[in-house]
């Protein structure tokens, strides 16, 4: 077939599934919902397989022109490259695993259909959002993904207890997602007025001819575009929405908030990476904010006692990871990590899920463990998943992890130091999360520990693939140490074909010093591992009460006050401020001022009734008085003021 | 028969004269409380005006200001007609020529 | 010097019944002052050599109009003493107004060309019948006509004011 048909077929088929089930989805059975739910978005990931293996360069498929002036002309056109086949494989695959657990796991819930609509529709924009071959394309995706976070986290919303919970987070995901959105509107308006096309290849071509491009001009559009970019990716400050949107399914949270749509930040940037590299300030600036973020989130998260908040804080800091590599210039580095982090974050939150559903819907740690036995599949599944991110040598987070750190040996030593703590914690509350779950004596009672079952298939099966994925993941792209002959596919695959990274080389480590880093970074997790086996395994430590935590543990606990922070300094001014206009302004000022006005004409309207008397002589005096004003104004405008 | 000093008569007189019957018919106007003489007051002052018209038509020797007089008179005539016919009426309801009892227009 | 004698003697005269005209009690000696003072109004126009407008003055201002205006006295009985003036701010009011009239009207002449203006009666004609009958059907004959049309209408509603009502309806 060809490849604009199968490009077309591709971001139809979702946009199917989401008419028929949005329609008809009530009257249908369950199954039939669910499986065209998964079947349409696995048979695009088919399609994408189809396209990935006869990838030729660069390639638009036009659709139809939305704007079409002499001066400005935005199409509605799709750019089949490296970057945007290999997204779409990652949102298609993972997204149909997770479609498949979603029919097991939501297979109690009233509004079944709903979901698969929302999913499928979050599919779409998604696609919608990595194909775009122009900004506005990318826009319409972006924001379409960010109506389907906001409906897909409140889809609770009439639980009795959690209804309003839900509601709020679903806000407060939207409302920060669209701060950064102001940004990535700027950024398109600065960029068709400097280039006068939103295309990517056009704006590209145009950058690399002309090479005295102003700096200011280009360090505005990147900082507006990494602003987007921080709303979406959950970065510092805007990361404060991801936590709160736990409170949406799991298998919501497995999909966008782990594997996809916090992507679309890091997609942004790399498909914008000839314009990052002529600032570099603004790949400084996303350096330090990427840092800040890893290490503050990593902190926070070690003390979490939810399990989904601490895989949330989790996924903060592996984003600030994935904009420490950019920052460095390194993208097909971050987007080697943003690969294997959806391998082993969707399989951890599949897994997370996996276990609140055999838990009857308990998310606390401190009232699991001793699951290993009672849930085998998931354990050994969650267990590789833990490994994955923590970097045990040779799974696939051990390789990403490994090259942003070389990076950033190689660029900046203070940065090294700071990856080196943030990755330390990050395998310190991985590990503490892991033994405190599924370790240990059961803490929920009696009465749930003879319910606790393991998943059925279609919740196991995803698992288990995604397991398999981060184990191999790695060798997409492995270092040049060994295997000299299939190292850096990934690095190779990407540059040759998507536009701009061919001129980026990334730096190679000479030997010594990367057989030195890896094997620091196994002691590390491997340290780590041991040590967390032995405080949670041999010697049962358990998760604190909130009235035994120390100083630190308090701030982490409490995610170092951030959202009372937000709060104080933002919320309450804005809603006093509201509440101001509302009283003040809108009652007082303006309805009583009307009044006033309506009144004081009144008053005056009354007084000038009482001129009319009905008697005819005054109304003559008043003729005689007006005729000597009329003589009176003649005589002086003609003898006196000339 | 023409002598050197000024024989005629002096046209501001009569300019004084009209301006005064003006003012006479205006006063009368605004403080006579009977409905025939107030219509009597108003022919003063239209009178006076005419007067004024003829004395700037000899001044002038333009016979246009005359014929506008000869207008006005016929409109004065029409007026008075329909004034008092007016009046009958209003005597018939009111029984009363008191210009201060028709004020229905007050307010 | 004795035509302007005479005209002064007039001037007074004239303003003298005017000023009868409004003072007086009886609305019939109103009517009665008001015909001295066109005639002498009148004698200013023959002064003036307005022989045709004097002539017309006299017999439809004196002669039909103030006849009408009798009429209307003698035949509802009108004739009663006069009601009680106005208040006294009202009077008092008309009389200041009246009086910043005249000045504003005196002072309109002021620099204008016609004061000290004389002229002699021999030399105007214009007040003429022959004269006054081409500019009328030549230049103002439209107006001339239309003026028939006035006349009826005023005729009309006269007639139409002044009938009883069962009479109509009947």
């Amino acid at each position: 077939m060809a490849k604009d048909l199968t490009l077309l077929l591709l971001l139809a088929l979702p946009l199917l599934g989401f008419a028929v089930n949005g329609l008809f989805g009530k009257n249908l059975p369950k199954i039939m919902v669910g499986s065209l739910a998964t079947g349409v978005v696995f048979t695009a990931f088919l399609l994408a397989t189809t396209l990935f293996s006869g990838l030729h360069g660069t390639q638009i498929v036009h659709l139809f022109n939305i704007i079409d002036f002499d001066q400005l002309q935005i199409n509605a056109s799709f750019q089949i490259d490296a970057l945007s086949v290999w997204m779409t494989l990652i949102i298609t695959g993972i997204g149909s695993l997770i479609h498949l657990f979603s029919m097991g796991y939501m297979s109690h819930d009233e509004g079944y259909h709903k979901f698969f609509t929302y999913l499928n529709l979050f599919i779409f924009s998604m696609l919608l959002l990595v194909l775009g071959s122009n900004y506005f394309v990318l826009f319409f995706g972006w924001e379409g993904v960010g109506m389907c976070s906001y409906l897909l986290i409140s889809f609770h919303y009439n639980d009795a207890q959690k209804g309003l919970v839900n509601s709020l987070a679903g806000r407060k995901a939207f409302i920060m997602n669209r701060i950064g959105d102001v940004g990535l509107l700027l950024a398109l308006f600065m960029l068709l007025g400097q280039f006068n096309t939103l295309e990517f290849l056009q704006i590209g071509a145009a950058v690399q001819q002309n090479t005295a491009l102003q700096g200011g001009a280009m360090f505005f559009i990147t900082l507006s575009l990494f602003i987007a970019a921080t709303g979406k990716s959950a970065q510092i400050p805007l990361f404060t929405w991801l936590p709160d949107a736990m409170a949406g399914p799991t298998p919501v949270s497995a999909l966008i908030h782990a594997a996809t749509m916090v992507t679309a930040g890091i997609y942004l940037t790399v498909r914008s990476n000839f314009l990052f590299e002529l600032a570099p300030f603004t790949k400084d600036i996303m350096l330090y904010v990427g840092l800040a973020t890893t290490l503050f989130a990593a902190f926070m998260a070690l003390r979490q006692n939810d399990i989904k908040k601490v895989l949330a804080y989790s996924t903060v800091s592996q984003l600030g990871l994935m904009f420490v590599a950019l920052g460095f210039g390194a993208y097909t580095v971050a987007l080697f990590h943003v690969t294997t982090h959806a391998f082993f974050k969707a399989l951890l939150f599949l897994g997370s899920g996996s276990v609140i559903h055999g838990m009857h819907e308990e998310q606390d740690i401190r009232k699991m463990g001793g699951l290993a036995k009672l849930m085998p599949v998931t354990h050994f599944t969650f267990l590789i998943g833990t490994m994955a991110i923590s970097g045990i040598p040779f799974l696939s987070g051990f390789f990403s992890k490994d090259e942003i750190m070389a990076q950033a040996l190689h660029h900046n030593a203070f940065a090294y130091v700071v990856l080196v703590i943030a990755v330390t914690m990050t395998a310190i509350y991985m590990f503490r999360l892991y033994f405190l779950t599924f370790h240990g004596a059961f803490r929920g009672g009696e009465a749930l520990k003879s319910k606790v079952h393991e998943s059925g298939l279609s919740m196991t099966l995803p698992l288990v693939l995604l397991a398999v994925l981060s184990v191999f993941g790695g060798l997409l792209n492995l270092p040049g140490l060994f295997f000299k002959g299939a190292a850096h596919w990934f690095d190779h695959y990407l540059s040759h074909s998507t536009f701009g990274l061919s001129e980026v080389h990334n730096v190679h480590l000479d030997f010594n010093t990367s057989i030195g880093l890896m094997l620091f970074a196994s002691a590390v997790a491997i340290g780590v591992m041991i040590w967390a086996y032995l405080n949670y395994a041999k010697r049962g430590a358990l998760a604190k009460e909130d009235a035994a935590l120390s100083g630190w543990e308090r701030l982490s606990a409490q995610k170092l006050y951030v959202d009372e922070i937000y709060h104080a300094a933002f919320v309450k001014p804005l809603l006093a401020l509201s509440d101001f206009i509302g009283k003040v302004v809108d009652i007082q000022m303006l309805r009583n001022g009307i009044y006033a006005l309506a009144d004081g004409i009144l008053h005056s309207a009354n007084l000038t009734r009482k001129w009319q008397t009905g008697f005819l002589s005054s109304y003559l005096f008043w003729m005689i008085f007006g005729l000597i004003t009329f003589i009176a104004y003649y005589i002086l405008k003609l003898s006196v003021w000339h | 028969m023409q002598t050197a000093s000024s024989i005629g008569t002096s046209l501001d007189f009569f300019l004084f004269v009209s301006f005064a019957l003006f003012t006479i018919g205006a006063i009368g106007a605004m403080t006579r409380k009977n409905m025939i003489v107030l219509l009597m007051c108003i022919e003063l002052m239209l009178n006076a005006v005419n007067l004024m018209l003829v004395t700037f038509s000899t001044y002038y020797g333009n016979g246009d200001a005359q014929i506008f007089v000869f207008f006005t008179m016929v409109v004065a005539a029409a007026e008075a007609t329909v004034g008092l016919s007016i009046i009958i009426m209003a005597y018939r309801n009111l029984k009363s020529i008191d210009i201060d009892m028709y004020n229905q227009l007050k307010n | 010097m004795s035509l302007q004698i005479i005209s002064i003697i007039l001037g007074s005269l004239t303003l003298a019944s005017a000023l009868m005209v409004v003072l007086s009690k009886h609305p019939i000696r109103s009517v009665i002052y008001l015909v001295v003072t066109f005639f002498f109004i009148t004698s200013m126009y023959i002064m003036m050599n307005a022989q045709f407008l004097a002539i017309v003055n006299m017999i439809v201002y004196a002669g039909a109009i103030m006849v009408l205006f009798l009429f209307v006295l003698m035949l509802l009985n009108l004739n009663k003493e006069m009601e009680p003036m106005n208040t006294k701010g009202a009077q008092l009011a008309a009389f200041i107004a009246g009086g910043s009239l005249f000045l504003v009207l005196i002072t309109a002449l002021k620099d204008t060309l016609i004061l000290g203006q004389t002229y002699r009666q021999q030399d105007n004609s214009i007040g003429l019948v022959k004269e006054l009958g081409n500019l009328l059907f030549t230049k103002y004959v439209v107006a001339f006509e239309l003026t028939s049309i006035l006349f009826i209408a005023a005729m009309v509603g006269a007639i139409l004011l002044a009938k009883r009502e069962k009479q109509i309806i009947e």
